[in-house]
């Protein structure tokens, strides 16, 4: 007989409407699940958006088939495709200790220190820009930080993936995006330390 | 499943209805249904579908075409939720009762007034008795093997079928799934041929006023009255619990999926404690019987019914023979007396010798959220009670999770 699983990753993405966080979800959800992750479960939302509003959408992983589908309350994860949504969100909510941040961010990633977790931070919105992209598209660059952070599935298979799914789209600049942002990305680990601004 | 693709319980539900080679799509939006309507509407712009898509006014003229339709001797399908449903509550007694055997997608959604566009089971609930069949799937994989299956049941017993599933839960979310193979559908859904097709060269009578004896036609064969006619729909109704079954073991033959078409028990074969859902609720509960099993030692299952109308009453109360508890958990109710699928379960045991003690919980109405570990809390709770609550008490649904 089938057992549910015992490990489940689980993701928390937290952007503005429009801004594509959705979108990015289910690139992760289809490069996992191509990559042997028999579970994969991305919920955006359950409610009525806005645009420029802040949302979340839930992104479960697991070995295995995912048969609990109630939202994420203490991810292991969670990625920031605004850091100006910290002003409005506590995205560290239900956090598992030493868990990710990962955050598009124009400031260092020591000035996004969160104790007891780690943080990876890029300027997703210029690397976006450098990589041939409109102004403001992130979702596909911050994919990057968080391969980087995780090695969930590895970039390769991200970038063909994001090429996949922006078909017709500018599939070659989304893709870049996420390799430039991967290879920009810094990492702060503040598993142990105090806020410095403390 | 090398051939899964990752995409949302709508998309899997519009992809059915294109193998299905429906002709006929009548609909009329409503969250959380929708995307149903614009994914078949896209397809069918694209030419990638060849059906006719009718942009009514109303889920009312939407169930009306496609009586129409299915009157014609064309396959037709519709979508809706919640207040749609019930808007076409008069015309789905017509469907059924007029035996058209159209297919409808339910995303299942709480009904006004107040509004809620989230999930719950009231919906379909609320029309539990207009003489539709009604399945309940778990998931993409179910939603879009159900509804094939759903479109050869009603055309076999000339009963109209209802496929539920979760809105949002399953409507909006993105999961793995394998579409079956378009040459194998043809094959195992062959096209809908029907006798009583609409044509000028073949006059009939259909659902004219209908007496209370019955009489004989023009041909001097008697035919019977309106209540015989209502009870044929009663018994074939029953029957169809098997031609889905057997529906069900030729799906497996062509796809090699199946083999729970009617219950689907999960660790219930030694089970004490069984819970009894429908929809994803009911794989939600995997996780805590799992953990019941491991962390507490408490012998739990749980049985998902996917076919609600015609009820399985006697498969049911086999099935919960050696349980001691079963706990009932639904998101609707019958206003004033108790879970409606709870009401079912009770009275489907009664001529049974084995009574388990009974549990009615109601969860998650409007979208209030379900957490997992308050499900196990609240199971666990249920099968540990050693005292004996008075029997209004115990027959008496709890609710769980109200922010009063």
């Amino acid at each position: 007989m089938q057992k549910t699983n015992d490990q489940i990753i689980q993701i928390r993405w937290h952007g503005r409407g429009g801004q594509g966080a959705i979108t990015a979800a289910k690139v992760v959800a289809e490069a996992a699940f191509r990559s042997g992750y028999g579970g994969a479960v991305m919920a955006p939302t359950f409610g009525t958006e806005r645009r420029g509003a802040p949302v979340t959408t839930s992104l479960k992983i697991s070995r295995s088939k995912i048969y609990d589908l109630s939202p994420i309350t203490t991810p292991d994860i969670v990625v920031v495709l605004d850091h100006m949504i910290l002003h409005e969100v506590d995205v560290t909510a239900g956090l598992k200790p030493g868990g990710w941040i990962i955050m598009n961010s124009p400031r260092p990633a020591e000035e996004h220190a969160f104790p007891g977790y780690r943080t990876a931070v890029a300027n997703a919105t210029r690397l976006g820009v450098e990589a041939g992209l409109r102004k403001g598209v992130v979702n596909t660059g911050i994919i990057g930080a968080l391969e980087r952070a995780s090695g969930l599935v590895g970039i390769d298979r991200l970038a063909e993936t994001i090429a996949a799914e922006f078909a017709g789209r500018n599939p070659e600049a989304n893709a870049l995006a996420a390799r430039l942002v991967y290879d920009a990305t810094l990492i702060y680990d503040n598993q142990t330390g105090g806020s410095p601004d403390a | 499943m090398s051939k899964a693709i990752i995409e949302s319980g709508n998309v899997a539900a519009a992809m059915a209805v294109q193998l299905a080679r429906a002709e006929v799509i009548a609909a009329y939006p409503i969250t959380p249904q929708t995307p149903v309507t614009e994914k078949l509407s896209e397809l069918i712009t694209a030419g990638r579908m060849d059906a006719e898509y009718v942009a009514v006014e109303s889920e009312h003229s939407a169930m009306a075409v496609c009586i129409g339709a299915a009157s014609a001797g064309v396959r037709a399908f519709t979508a809706t939720s919640s207040n749609g449903l019930l808007y076409m509550s008069e015309q789905l007694h017509w469907a059924a009762g007029a035996r058209l055997p159209i297919v409808m997608c339910v995303v299942n959604r709480g009904i006004g007034a107040p509004w809620s566009v989230w999930n719950d089971h009231q919906d379909a609930i609320s029309q539990r008795d207009a003489g539709w069949i009604q399945v309940f799937a778990k998931d993409h994989q179910e939603i879009i093997d159900m509804t094939l299956k759903a479109f050869r049941l009603a055309e076999l017993v000339h009963i109209p079928v209802m496929v539920n599933y979760d809105g949002y839960y399953l409507s909006h979310t993105y999961m793995p799934f394998e579409p079956p193979d378009a040459a194998r559908v043809d094959a195992f859904l062959p096209a809908y041929q029907y006798k009583h097709a609409l044509s000028p060269e073949r006059p009939e009578s259909l659902n004219t006023v209908t007496l209370p004896d019955a009489r004989l036609d023009v041909n001097g064969i008697k035919r019977g009255g309106y209540m015989d006619i209502r009870h044929n729909l009663h018994e074939e109704m029953g029957m169809a619990i098997e031609v889905w079954e057997e529906i069900d073991r030729e799906f497996q033959g062509h796809f090699g999926r199946g083999g729970a078409p009617v219950l689907d028990p999960y660790r219930c074969d030694d089970a004490d404690t069984v819970i009894v859902a429908m929809g994803t609720m009911a794989n939600q509960f995997r996780v805590v019987v799992d953990r019941l099993r491991q962390d507490d030692g408490i012998r739990a299952g749980v049985l998902a019914l996917q076919m609600y109308r015609p009820f399985p009453g006697s498969r049911i109360a086999e099935a919960l023979q050696s349980a001691r508890h079963v706990l009932v958990y639904e998101k609707g109710l019958s206003y004033g007396n108790q879970g409606a699928l709870y009401a079912d379960i009770k009275s489907a045991l009664y001529p049974y010798p084995s009574r388990p003690q009974l549990h009615n919980f109601i969860v998650g109405l409007g979208g209030r959220e379900i957490p997992t570990e308050s499900l196990y809390q609240t199971t666990r709770a249920a099968c540990t009670e050693d005292r004996m609550r008075p029997p209004a008490q115990s027959d008496a649904p709890q609710w769980i999770g109200l922010q009063l």
